[in-house]
């Protein structure tokens, strides 16, 4: 055991092609956080590719949670309780991380708790700033999910939008892959756009002036209408002006979100969340409206275990122990 | 049997394909065919409104299959990032086809050889000309099942045949 009542979290993260595992004590503490990617192996496929995913999580899980465990300087005797995502995810990679967490649960006689991957993302916030409350809204944004989420108290939610057809991260990679940047397609996008010029091409916003749902489909087609209507744009310019619509609408649509709601902290989350025209644009809007941003160091954004840690710690206090009876759900909602 | 028809845009095709969702029952197959932007989405969102699916229909690519209850259930299966068919077996997809509903495959072309000879396939290209809203839509009928209702099918399509 931790001393005095402090409660040490070990958690796991097996929802895509991240294997992680971290040590994270009282929700914000973070002990240790390793994330071994496979990014190098679904590369060259342009995209994770899930019984590939599957069997890299069963080979790399046991020395990522034992370098977790070591660089915590916790033995297995120490850790209070398991976490492990749950779902939303690729059904054969969850049930790697949920198998193993029931195990060692058991193992060592102390409570298993199943954590949503999109709660996880929001509790990112959570782990680097201990002044943050709820409300909040969040802006949620991955390569599955883009939702915008009300977070009335710790646990409580109220689903705002989300979007209605592709999600935002699919769109960065959809439009790498046609463009030929390879994968990931966020970040190949994000480092082509700094030499284009983001108002090249006026892509559509889609849904901008409607409510909270979002849709990324017709932008993704925009872009390949436009390239093959114009074979000789520089790619940099494309880049540039797909990010600038994507990002418009996110930001657009959160500061509106925040709005509505009265909500005075807003929170970024989500592999997309590490873009930087997005982190740069949601800043800058929060200033202009008076708001608390709140935007998680890169490595919290993108796929990890410490955030897990933290929303299982809260999952703990509140709900306490998942039952080892619970299986993995790929689509788990959050609200 | 071939048939061919043409849509003037989005709104079109999801009209075209919740038509052919009304001739579609339990155990059929339809494959999407079609590169990026031709409209699968855009079908497969009409097909599920034909088949009384009320939630919002969204990519399945992340999850690759998202299941849906409407008049009958429907498998939404995506396999833009499977690469080989050894993955299509071990995505169980030859298992997914069942009685109980309607299973529709984007990129369907790719994992034909492992699903049963019997199915609807309906290609969406980019149509010619400057107006790059409007689409082709070819249905290919393979096998038994949709055969015996090619007559159904033309029926509910001919508002957009063309020749």
């Amino acid at each position: 055991m931790t001393e005095g009542t402090s409660t040490a979290v070990l958690a796991i993260e097996t929802s895509c092609d991240e294997t992680a595992a971290a040590v994270v004590v009282d929700g914000t503490d973070v002990r240790s956080s390793v994330v071994s990617s496979q990014v190098d192996l679904h590369a060259r496929f342009g995209g994770v590719v899930p019984e590939i995913a599957s069997r890299a999580h069963v080979e790399l899980l046991p020395p990522v949670v034992a370098e977790a465990l070591v660089e915590s300087g916790l033995d297995g005797g120490d850790v209070d309780a398991v976490a492990a995502t749950v779902g939303p995810g690729l059904v054969g990679s969850l049930l790697v991380g949920v198998a193993a967490a029931k195990a060692l649960a058991l193992v060592w006689g102390v409570p298993f708790v199943g954590v949503n991957h999109m709660e996880a993302h929001l509790y990112a916030a959570f782990l680097e700033e201990p002044t943050l409350e709820p409300p909040l809204v969040a802006l949620l944004v991955s390569g599955g999910h883009t939702m915008l989420v009300a977070m009335e108290d710790h646990g409580v939610y109220r689903l705002l939008g989300s979007t209605i057809d592709d999600a935002a991260g699919e769109a960065f990679d959809k439009v790498a892959r046609f463009l030929g940047l390879g994968y990931p397609g966020g970040p190949a996008i994000d480092r082509e756009a700094a030499a284009g010029d983001p108002h090249a091409i006026d892509f559509p916003r889609a849904l901008v002036d409607h409510g909270f749902d979002f849709s990324f489909s017709g932008l993704k087609t925009a872009v390949v209408n436009y390239v093959r209507r114009h074979p000789d744009v520089p790619t940099a310019d494309v880049c540039a002006s797909f990010q600038e619509a994507v990002v418009d609408v996110l930001v657009t649509k959160a500061r509106r979100a925040a709005a509505s709601t009265g909500a005075r902290n807003l929170c970024l989350g989500g592999g997309v969340a590490a873009n930087s025209l997005l982190r740069s644009r949601f800043v800058d809007a929060c200033e202009q409206d008076g708001l608390h941003p709140f935007v998680p160091s890169r490595s919290m954004c993108t796929d990890n275990a410490a955030m897990v840690g933290a929303a299982g710690w809260w999952r703990l206090r509140s709900d306490g122990p998942t039952s080892l009876d619970a299986g993995a759900d790929p689509n788990l909602r959050l609200a | 049997m071939m048939l061919g028809v043409e849509t003037t845009g989005v709104d079109q095709t999801r009209a075209l394909a919740a038509s052919v969702a009304e001739v579609a029952g339990p155990g059929d197959i339809v494959l999407l065919v079609g590169e990026l932007g031709a409209g699968k989405t855009a079908f497969a969102q009409g097909f599920a409104a034909g088949l009384g699916i009320t939630e919002p229909v969204t990519s399945p690519t992340f999850t690759l299959v998202r299941t849906y209850t409407g008049r009958v259930r429907l498998h939404h299966v995506d396999v833009y990032r499977l690469e080989n068919l050894q993955e299509a077996l071990d995505l169980g997809l030859a298992e997914m086809v069942g009685e109980d509903a309607v299973t529709l495959v984007e990129w369907g072309d790719a994992v034909a050889p492992v699903l049963p000879r019997d199915f609807l396939e309906v290609r969406l290209a980019y149509g010619a000309g400057d107006n790059e809203d409007r689409r082709t839509v070819a249905l290919r009928v393979v096998g038994r099942r949709w055969s015996a209702r090619t007559e159904a099918l033309g029926k509910a399509l001919s508002e957009w045949a063309v020749a």
